[in-house]
């Protein structure tokens, strides 16, 4: 690696084709966008059920340049498995060529890889296929209205999480996708945001590179479902970074980096106070939160040997 | 509906669509209700909407432009209002307010 890249790297070419449904301001549309254009031209792509999914392809029509399928909700990640098996055979077979590198991606959205792909993904990364899995974690079944799903943060308001005397949002804490896939010894694993895609880029292109299976979790505000005005998409994926709600890092054979540090740490509150579906919460709600991020912030710096999520600057 | 949709037995195999990219056909800019507006001359060409927006509706376009400061830029950024949604992520991020978003008129 010589030098980081910037935005003027990031190739021209559209690979993910306009007039799909997806949301004013949807942030799964700018990564959609984004991991496309990172991603040769004939890498096959397999999708799980999700917003991205039921909003690409309307039957006639597909917002997709790359070869595209889907199957069912829990197994994206099986579908690839099989993929890339039958690439496999199709080489020793010589029906295509051993020197043709085609590479597999599977993407599903936070409900078809926390909660009900789970398994299809588990048994993907133990037996070592040659696939890199992109979740986009926009925290909840947003496509079918809103309903908690395992990657739902603490005090989250969902349908199924209402606020009122006795609930107060979500009361349990987000599952942690990466330590599952870490506890599969994968070689590649990585977090990415929607507002550092010079990071993104570089990080579909390094994990496509290394042969095995990979795990990228990238954070997808949601409009609807997050209750805010469309043009904040961005400016929430910011602050998401610089109160440590999300950290950009990486894990390479074992090796932890972290790509986006960040010296002076905003209060988590400036993250919270952007979002509807954050409005019911308390001082007291919003200090446990804040708990919560310091306790994964320690964890983070106690990763990477030194501190890289600086303190809370008031 | 006038025209009668294809049977079963028109359709490829499993139903396959065979033209990729093809919701090009539907325009989403009805959608819209505020118009994002590129101000030429204050835009410094940083490439940031092009990156942010959500539906590559921002054109980065080998088109040579001269602000009436006389500073020659050889790239124009313009926005496809055909498939523009209005989401305002453009306006927002734009480090020198060069987009405005101005109400939709039809």
């Amino acid at each position: 690696m010589s030098r980081p890249l910037t935005i003027r790297d990031l190739p021209r070419e559209e690979r993910f084709a306009p007039g799909h449904r997806m949301c004013q301001g949807c942030g799964a549309a700018i990564l959609m966008r984004h991991i496309t254009k990172a991603v040769p031209k004939d890498t096959i792509i397999t999708q799980a059920t999700g917003c991205v999914e039921v909003t690409t392809t309307l039957y006639p029509e597909t917002a997709w340049k790359h070869p595209w399928i889907h199957v069912a909700f829990e197994n994206a990640a099986a579908v690839a498995s099989g993929v890339e098996a039958a690439l496999k055979a199709l080489k020793r077979k010589g029906v295509i060529p051993e020197s043709k590198d085609v590479k597999v991606l599977s993407m599903g959205g936070d409900g078809g890889t926390f909660d009900i792909g789970i398994q299809a993904l588990s048994g993907m990364l133990e037996r070592g296929h040659d696939v890199l899995y992109i979740v986009y974690d926009n925290e909840a079944y947003m496509n079918t209205g809103i309903q908690r799903s395992g990657a739902t943060p603490f005090g989250a308001w969902t349908t199924t999480t209402p606020v009122g005397k006795v609930w107060r949002g979500e009361w349990r804490r987000k599952k942690d996708i990466i330590s599952i896939a870490l506890a599969h010894r994968v070689p590649y694993v990585a977090t990415v945001n929607p507002a550092f895609l010079p990071d993104l880029y570089e990080k579909i292109r390094k994990a496509l590179s290394i042969k095995g299976p990979k795990l990228i979790h990238a954070f997808s505000p949601c409009v609807p479902g997050w209750r805010y005005e469309p043009e904040l998409t961005i400016a929430i994926a910011k602050m998401a970074v610089f109160t440590g709600v999300w950290v950009n890092y990486e894990v390479e054979n074992g090796e932890f980096r972290v790509t986006t540090p960040v010296p002076k740490r905003k209060p988590v509150e400036e993250y919270l106070k952007l979002q509807g579906r954050f409005r019911h919460l308390t001082a007291q709600e919003i200090s446990e939160i804040q708990k919560y991020v310091d306790e994964q912030v320690e964890h983070i710096n106690k990763l990477a040997g030194k501190v890289v999520i600086g303190p809370v600057e008031r | 509906m006038s025209k009668s949709l294809p049977s079963w037995r028109e359709l490829p195999i499993g139903a396959v669509i065979l033209q990729p990219g093809s919701t090009v056909r539907y325009k989403t800019h009805e959608w819209r209700t505020l118009r994002p507006v590129i101000n030429q001359d204050k835009c410094i060409r940083c490439r940031l909407c092009w990156a942010y927006c959500p539906e590559g509706t921002i054109l980065e376009l080998d088109k040579p432009y001269t602000t009436k400061a006389g500073k020659v830029y050889n790239i124009t950024y313009e926005v496809n209002y055909d498939y523009c949604k209005g989401c305002g992520v453009c306006a927002y991020e734009c480090p020198v307010k060069a987009i405005e978003m101005v109400p939709e008129v039809r």
